[in-house]
């Protein structure tokens, strides 16, 4: 799960990571309160950032600097509303709802540091880089050597003596480390007990009077985890969701929404991946991802079918079951059932194979409904995509 | 020969008396299996389908003797359940359970790491099964058939696919492990490959891989060094988009890095026969098998 940059720092500070001073508002009046108080005790200028689950919102206009109060809600009005597209967002971009307005720092340098799962190592990794404020891939991608890495022992957390050498690593002024220690430890902290899949400051500033601040912060959460911390999953934002996952999501379906046209209905995550690709070779593309689960029940199917229908786009319908625990029969039951009820006219193309089989095929024929059945994946995968190509 | 399971292996349930517990332990001993008990903490003494069941681990095998556990506990409780069982230095230990936390799953392997005595397989996985002898797991036993094709995957559902397409051209399996879908498993690609390897029942291996993490080059690098046996492979997720998460925790693109693409080619370089597309795979394998 994906949060955004002032909720993350709201976790971080709790955890006793230094954010720079700020507020998310929604309106210009807002803006203007938050703006007024931070001139009032001392910010010399104030930043508006557009909070959007994507990266490279300053080259979209979707961060700005301001010298006053009303610069700052002018900037804060403009963004509220704007359609902010980054490279992280695709051409359709984000509606911006929410912005922050913090006090601007006087920064000395840009460095980064972030924590993910080492899948190898079977630890967490903690990073640091002097090459702040780009993407750390980009980075790895040009040097690897200038990212250092320490990994964090599950049982014993980050130690001193790793954190002192990533700080000293990084350059930093040795009356900067004994506060840089403190900073990692916290950040480590909070990824830890928090369950996160990511955790990362970018960049994260020194200042010209000596502090240590995140001015940046993204963290990811571990969506296996979140049953153990409410208070985490009350911070998803659904409005930066496609409407049609979140409706999936509901019902235990696992669903991507893609580009193309066929329409995937598949139990198992291997499986339904291995679909998609099996269109695309056949000459046709995927509209979605979608795995119903090893168990699937009628209702589920049901389910799904709704959803493949809710996207417009998809002009023929694959749905390949490979019935381990499932029996057929069963599942042609619920699929002609869900087909009567949703009135569907796509064509649709069953590849089913399982206890039963034989009997779910009967059941398909027998109903009168526009079903064509693929002898096995690769008969299905080019019946559907000829399907599609004469809807 | 088969790997890790045969008639020898005396299972205890760890989560015996839930739904999926009950069901597929019926299944597992209807295949053969010896399934010796079950282990449902607070319901020790109890009887249940006719298993005993114990409230640890540790008095379960002491009791019956088991050398395997085979759990189906809930995501909250597993990875501790995983200790347990390695607490009590079972030999093998077969976790199914889906969407355990990754930070328990660190802490879990962590652990299985010094204490030393167990292999873990899975979590997130539909278990193993060695056709004749001994399923260990909820694939389908029907579609499986006694031979010499050793298969390993990251995926369930991919697993039966490449099973059913081997046994339909008669081609049998010596065993097949499903290693999991999260990004820390117990047994991994080179582990299987390594056991396959060593095997007199297995001839040949189909591998089958997924977008995510680098199993399937380190895997590559091995085969190329290693292998003796001819191996087919798939890697799905070939148009999956980056950054998402495709159903499984560890099927992602992240950072550019973890592509079908670059898999392929790093398998490829190995000598392995690469696959574009799932139904391909029974075929491919034949031809290995005839030394086309």
């Amino acid at each position: 799960m994906k949060i955004h940059e002032y909720q993350a720092k709201d976790i971080l500070a709790k955890y006793g990571v230094a954010v720079p001073r700020g507020e998310m508002v929604t309106a210009r009046d807002e803006a203007e309160r938050v703006a007024k108080a931070l001139f009032g005790s001392g910010a010399k200028a104030v930043v508006v950032k557009a909070q959007i689950h994507a990266g490279g919102r300053g080259k979209g206009g979707g961060v700005k600097v301001a010298s006053g109060v009303d610069e700052a809600g002018l900037a804060a009005e403009r963004m509220l509303g704007m359609r902010l597209v980054t490279h992280q967002t695709g051409p359709e971009g984000r509606i911006v709802s929410r912005v922050l307005i913090e006090e601007a720092m006087p920064i000395a340098r840009e460095l980064y540091l972030g924590i993910v799962l080492d899948r190898a190592a079977e630890k967490p990794v903690f990073m640091a880089s002097a090459a702040g404020g780009m993407e750390i891939e980009e980075v790895a991608a040009r040097d690897p050597n200038a990212i250092l890495k320490q990994h964090v022992e599950p049982g014993l957390g980050l130690q001193p003596w790793q954190a002192r050498r990533l700080a000293f690593g990084l350059g930093l002024r040795p009356e900067e480390v004994s506060g840089a220690v403190k900073f990692m430890a916290a950040l480590y902290r909070a990824y830890d007990e928090t369950d996160a899949s990511l955790a990362e400051i970018n960049p994260f500033i020194t200042t010209t009077d000596g502090r240590l601040l995140a001015l940046d912060a993204k963290i990811n959460f571990d969506d296996n985890a979140l049953f153990r911390h409410k208070e985490l999953r009350d911070l998803r934002d659904i409005s930066e969701e496609d409407p049609l996952e979140v409706e999936a999501s509901k019902y235990g379906l696992n669903y991507i929404r893609l580009e193309g046209n066929i329409g995937c209905m598949v139990n198992g995550a291997g499986l339904a991946m291995a679909t998609m690709d099996i269109i695309q070779y056949a000459g046709g593309r995927p509209a979605n991802f979608l795995d119903v689960g090893g168990g699937a029940s009628a209702d589920q199917v049901a389910h799904a079918f709704e959803i493949l229908l809710s996207d417009n786009s998809v002009r023929a319908i694959f749905i390949n079951i490979f019935g381990g625990i499932l029996r057929v029969d069963t599942l042609a039951n619920g699929v002609v059932e869900a087909a009567r009820k949703t009135n569907i006219q796509l064509p649709i193309v069953l590849r089913l194979e399982g206890t039963n089989v034989e009997k779910g095929r009967e059941i398909l024929q027998r109903s009168g409904l526009n079903f064509i059945v693929g002898l096995d994946m690769k008969d299905a995968a080019e019946k559907v995509v000829a399907a599609a190509e004469r809807a | 020969m088969s790997i890790l399971v045969d008639k020898s292996t005396k299972v205890i349930v760890q989560g015996l008396t839930g739904r999926e517990g009950t069901f597929h332990a019926k299944a597992c001993a209807e295949y053969g299996t010896r399934i010796e008990g079950g282990i449902t903490p607070g319901k020790g003494g109890a009887t249940h389908e006719g298993w005993p069941i114990f409230n640890t681990v540790e008095e379960g095998v002491r009791k019956t003797g088991a050398n395997c556990a085979l759990i189906f506990v809930p995501p909250p409780f597993a990875a501790d359940a995983i200790m347990e069982a390695a607490a009590a230095d079972l030999p093998l230990i077969v976790c199914i359970t889906e969407g355990i936390p990754a930070l328990d799953m660190v802490r879990a392997s962590a652990f299985l790491r010094e204490r030393g005595n167990s292999r873990l397989i899975g979590p997130n996985c539909p278990g193993i099964i060695s056709p004749g002898k001994c399923k260990l797991g909820i694939m389908p036993a029907r579609i499986h058939r006694e031979g010499s094709v050793g298969i390993v995957s990251r995926s369930g559902t991919l697993t039966y696919e490449a099973v059913h397409q081997l046994t339909l051209r008669g081609i049998g399996q010596s065993t097949a492990i499903g290693i999991g879908g999260d990004p820390i498993i117990g047994t991994t690609f080179v582990d299987a490959l390594k056991l396959f390897n060593h095997d007199p029942q297995t001839e040949a291996v189909v591998m089958i891989g997924e977008i995510g993490g680098n199993a399937e080059e380190t895997a590559a690098e091995w085969v190329r060094a290693n292998m003796r046996k001819p191996v087919v492979s798939f890697i799905a997720g070939q148009t999956a988009p980056p950054g998402r998460r495709m159903g499984h925790a560890g099927a992602i693109i992240s950072g550019g890095h973890g592509t079908a693409a670059e898999k392929m080619k790093s398998l490829e370089a190995a000598g392995i026969r690469v696959v574009r597309t799932p139904a391909a795979i029974g075929e491919a394998v034949a031809a290995a098998m005839a030394g086309a």
